[in-house]
């Protein structure tokens, strides 16, 4: 099933709502990256609160992700990883420890206006 | 040991509380052993409670009370004998053993004033049928079986009690164990205090998880003042559960670790990069109250406001 990408401002939004195969994961990270060029996005903000499991190839996707956004000039932030989800993460020494995480839509948006702040203020 | 008593129990509790039945031509021989023991109960009393004392079993308890208390068992020790059920011995030693396990009294003393009593009254069997070895005999076979499934009873009932006994307090010391409070906004402490062991802290971390989801905790400071020592498995643990609060978009800062839970960590080798840790709690709380925004200023120079 395809992520639906959405606009909001500055940010783009993808939230995630049902297991993913890896071919979508894939397709994923393809669409995000054309569409940070596209819409001149500064953030990214992928919303995992449906998954109730994060393996390895879908970490290192999303890390693959934030490395791509990133270079496109965006930020990138997970949100709504479960207590279980996490602790079963780390577990397999899964840890994401380059990407940034907030606990939900609401606080990924707040992190990301910090970090756009900051920017401009360092400018 | 453990396993032995595990399958007495299990033995014990499959089988009716109701003596084997004896056989038909043993019924007269446990009449006349009831008779026996009823007309004899004075002086078989005092000799039981007499050897207790020599043999310095139940020394938390006084005389008079070890007294008491062996007239009890003697009469319920005599009544199971006579009506062959054991329901009322079992619950007058689940009742003692309630009443002397928080004195102290141990598993042996319990099994070895039975096994006395035991002694006590087989010896006076044998001292009053010495000359006829046939009726003796037909008494001992009456009387063997129900006596050690008396033994058996009251042991078994003795250490059931002790292990609801552990059972209840594991219960309550995991209960009370891990409290995540929220000191402000978007803040939680986590005071740990006492032994971690492997399921403690699986409970803890699960807890914390909840409890920065719940309570949409920004950071957590983890204070480890009150834990005395901890091993590599537990400093692991610790570890995760800061990976994984970051995972939910909390950082974790962890207060309080002593000079020996430090130098063992560096010992061990547990990469404390990922970790931010701060001197006491005090600090902990102030720095994370910075991370959060906020800035504490007292109210003027001289004390609280009105």
């Amino acid at each position: 099933m395809a992520v639906p990408i959405l606009k909001q401002s500055k940010y783009l939004i993808a939230t995630i709502q049902s297991a993913l195969t890896d071919t979508d994961l894939v397709l994923l990270r393809d669409a995000l990256a054309e569409q940070v060029g596209k819409f001149r996005s500064r953030g990214v903000i992928i919303d995992v609160t449906a998954l109730d499991v994060l393996d390895s190839f879908a970490s290192r996707t999303l890390r693959d992700i934030a490395y791509v956004v990133g270079l496109r000039g965006a930020q990138m932030v997970i949100v709504g990883i479960q207590p279980e989800v996490a602790f079963a993460m780390v577990q397999l020494g899964i840890t994401l420890s380059t990407v940034a995480t907030a606990l939900d839509l609401e606080e990924g948006l707040a992190y990301l206006d910090g970090r756009l702040r900051h920017a401009q203020r360092g400018t | 040991m453990a396993s032995s008593i595990k399958l007495t129990t299990t033995q014990f509790e499959a089988a009716p509380p109701v003596l084997s039945k004896p056989a038909s031509e043993a019924l007269p021989a446990l009449r006349e052993l009831v008779a026996h023991l009823r007309e004899h109960r004075t002086e078989l009393r005092e000799e039981w409670a007499r050897r207790i004392t020599q043999t310095q079993l139940l020394v938390a308890m006084s005389k008079d009370e070890i007294f008491a208390e062996a007239t009890s068992v003697y009469d319920n020790y005599v009544e199971a004998l006579e009506t062959g059920t054991l329901e009322t011995l079992q619950a007058y030693a689940r009742n003692l053993s309630e009443r002397i396990i928080p004195r102290g009294v141990e598993t042996y003393e319990v099994v070895g004033i039975v096994l006395l009593l035991r002694d006590v009254l087989a010896r006076s069997l044998f001292a009053k049928y010495q000359s006829d070895f046939k009726v003796l005999n037909h008494i001992l076979d009456a009387y063997e079986p129900a006596a050690n499934r008396i033994a058996n009873t009251v042991a078994v009932g003795f250490v059931q009690e002790r292990e609801r006994i552990i059972r209840e307090q594991q219960e309550a010391i995991r209960e009370l164990s891990t409290p995540v409070l929220q000191v402000r906004e978007r803040l939680l402490i986590l005071p740990i205090i006492g032994v971690i062991d492997p399921q403690r802290a699986k409970q803890l971390t699960e807890q914390l998880l909840r409890g920065i989801r719940a309570n949409r905790a920004r950071v957590v400071v983890i204070d480890i003042t009150g834990v005395a020592a901890m091993d590599s498995h537990v400093a692991n643990h610790l570890v995760q559960t800061v990976e994984a609060s970051r995972l939910l978009g909390a950082t974790v800062i962890v207060t309080g670790l002593s000079p020996e839970i430090a130098q063992t960590l560096v010992n061990i080798g547990v990469d404390l990069g990922k970790m931010t840790t701060v001197g006491d709690l005090q600090g902990g709380i102030e720095e994370a109250e910075r991370l959060l925004g906020y800035k504490v200023v007292p109210s003027g120079e001289t004390g609280p406001s009105v």
